[in-house]
């Protein structure tokens, strides 16, 4: 197979796509997080990219994405770590004549984002420290498992897959092993770490919308690269993730402010935005195997449920602060197991009949399992994870450093500085933040002292 | 001498201001505030759950007068900033001891 340069191009803007999803991401969460947490909100997410980036290319790439012999149906192997054995000319075995290592490049950017979903469950009050350990363990632990299982296969005919691939259930461009894997994992970090200071009595509003529309625009512009990228080639698989990748996204958007104008009052552009990343996470695994009818019909649900679900958390007493839970986990799995209704081959005959396209249960079945497979490996494996870092190191920040702001007490930084009083003067500046010897300082307030009293 | 603090609306600053420059008054200190008194605050929604803010936005005048105009120059101000409904805000003055002018040194009315 020689490389298909059109084939390529595509990838490779798709991988630059999704990439750009996580700095999206850290907008629409920092938006989201009140002013004296907004840099360390976002350093979660960029961290994020920096950790996973060189775990995927050490080993990350090889457990999930190659044979791992006899435990083939659950992990890869690491005969590929680091890529020494890729040679730059060999291309994806699925016959779309992409390079290799563009495959994996595309790969990376999908564990990247996955890791930083989780951030958004824990605002204001994780040790950095503790989440940077905690990208690289969960990474490993968590996220290779299982995009292996589900999308790992050898590519031969009656060869070896990963467990859930060999099922049958179909899981497009991630909603299992990014959406609902994040969403339940933020789920069991939460019970480790415990609720914010003050949560839910004291109002911890969004500090800046603004920024949560760019991060929700920038999402939806790199989402074409996460659903059409996934066909792994630009023909029509690519085309139909495309257009469902718009109409669902604008269905959701749409049922999410007509919910909250029917219970609110108000429709509001922190809740078009949510719909927005609802509506792109349930489509997210449908977007190649149905209609773009159907992927309205998916908008629509995902964003009116998503819209509900964002209040479990006050219902249940957990502090899912930008609600990772009600949004990712929830139309997750609203994606994967409407699919099971769904999926049609009319539009991608390598998908599957869902039950209006006369395919019976069957597949709405192995979409449920799949689900379920997700939620309980993710949501056990993250609280041992985030128990045992939590033992060893400690996962919170100090109640204090907590309620004077995360963004001084971990990073010595603050987002904004808009008053006269520390930026407008120079000599304020000079003696409120330069370093400054105190022998200094005390000698000339002597001398100041003995002049006025002459 | 007294200080006059006003917390007004704070669209009404300049009809406040061109009232007190009527009695001469040639200087005053304005910052920004927030309070309440009887007006309530209002709900915001986010995600479906609500705060309430309390705290309304508005404007506080201090200006520095000689007493014996200060009966006057109150009641032009509370003209000037009233609007009659709810949530217009506060005047009120307290004796002053010692005022200087910075660049000078000037002390007491002088320095008004």
């Amino acid at each position: 197979m020689t490389v298909d340069s059109g084939n390529t191009a595509w990838m490779l803007t798709s991988a630059a796509l999704v990439l750009l999803m996580t700095p999206g991401l850290a907008f629409f969460y920092g938006g989201m997080s009140r002013a004296k947490s907004v840099l360390n909100m976002m350093m979660m997410s960029f961290v994020s990219i920096a950790v996973v980036g060189m775990v995927w290319v050490v080993y990350g790439y090889s457990l999930a994405f190659t044979s791992g012999g006899s435990l083939s149906s659950f992990i890869g192997g690491l005969g590929d770590w680091g890529l020494v054995g890729l040679e730059t000319v060999a291309t994806a075995d699925d016959g779309t004549g992409i390079p290799q290592l563009v495959f994996v490049a595309f790969q990376a950017t999908f564990a990247i984002i996955t890791v930083a979903l989780i951030s958004g469950a824990v605002a204001d009050r994780a040790k950095f420290g503790a989440w940077v350990l905690f990208t690289l363990v969960w990474v490993t632990l968590v996220y290779l498992p299982i995009a292996h299982w589900v999308w790992w296969s050898d590519g031969e005919e009656g060869g070896k897959a990963g467990w859930i691939f060999e099922l049958g259930a179909l899981d497009f461009a991630g909603g299992t092993v990014v959406h609902i894997n994040a969403g339940v994992a933020a789920l069991a970090l939460v019970l480790v770490l415990g609720k914010r200071r003050g949560w839910p009595k004291d109002p911890m509003r969004p500090h800046n919308l603004p920024f949560v529309l760019l991060g929700a625009g920038l999402l939806w512009f790199g989402w074409f690269g996460f659903n059409a990228g996934s066909a792994l080639s630009a023909g029509s698989t690519a085309a139909v993730a495309f257009i469902n990748t718009i109409v669902a996204t604008c269905a959701a958007a749409f049922a999410w402010i007509i919910v909250e104008k029917l219970r609110d009052g108000s429709s509001t552009t922190l809740g078009i935005a949510s719909g927005i990343v609802a509506g792109l996470v349930a489509i997210t695994p449908a977007c190649a195997f149905v209609t773009p009818l159907g992927a309205i019909a998916i908008g629509l649900v995902a964003g009116a449920i998503c819209a509900f679900a964002v209040g479990l958390k006050y219902k249940l007493g957990y502090d899912d602060s930008l609600d990772v839970v009600g949004v990712h986990m929830v139309g997750g799995i609203v994606g994967a197991l409407l699919i099971g209704i769904l999926a049609t081959t009319a539009v991608n005959d390598a998908g599957a009949d869902g039950l209006l396209a006369g395919g019976g249960l069957g597949l709405l079945g192995k979409q449920a399992l799949a689900v379920v497979a997700t939620l309980a490996y993710s949501f056990v494996v993250t609280w041992v994870i985030a128990k045992v870092i939590d033992l060893v190191m400690g996962f919170r920040i100090a109640e204090d450093d907590e309620l004077a702001g995360i963004d001084r007490t971990a990073h010595a930084e603050t987002a904004y500085d808009f008053g006269a009083v520390r930026a407008g003067s120079g000599a304020t500046a000079a003696v409120g933040s330069a370093p400054v010897h105190d022998e200094a300082v005390r000698e000339s307030q002597d001398e100041t002292k003995e002049e006025v009293r002459g | 001498m007294k200080l006059i603090t006003a917390v007004i609306k704070p669209f009404k600053l300049d009809e406040v201001k061109a009232a007190l420059e009527t009695f001469g008054v040639r200087g005053m200190t304005v910052s920004e505030a927030s309070g309440y008194g009887r007006q309530k605050g209002h709900t915001e929604v986010y995600r479906g759950a609500e705060y309430k803010v309390d705290l309304v936005p508005k404007l506080r005048i201090e200006v520095l007068v000689d007493g014996e105009d200060a009966d006057d120059i109150i009641d032009v101000l509370v003209k000037a900033a009233r609007t009659d409904k709810i949530g217009d805000g506060k005047v009120w003055a307290v004796p002053v001891d010692t005022v200087v002018r910075v660049r000078t040194g000037e002390t007491g009315p002088d320095a008004l």
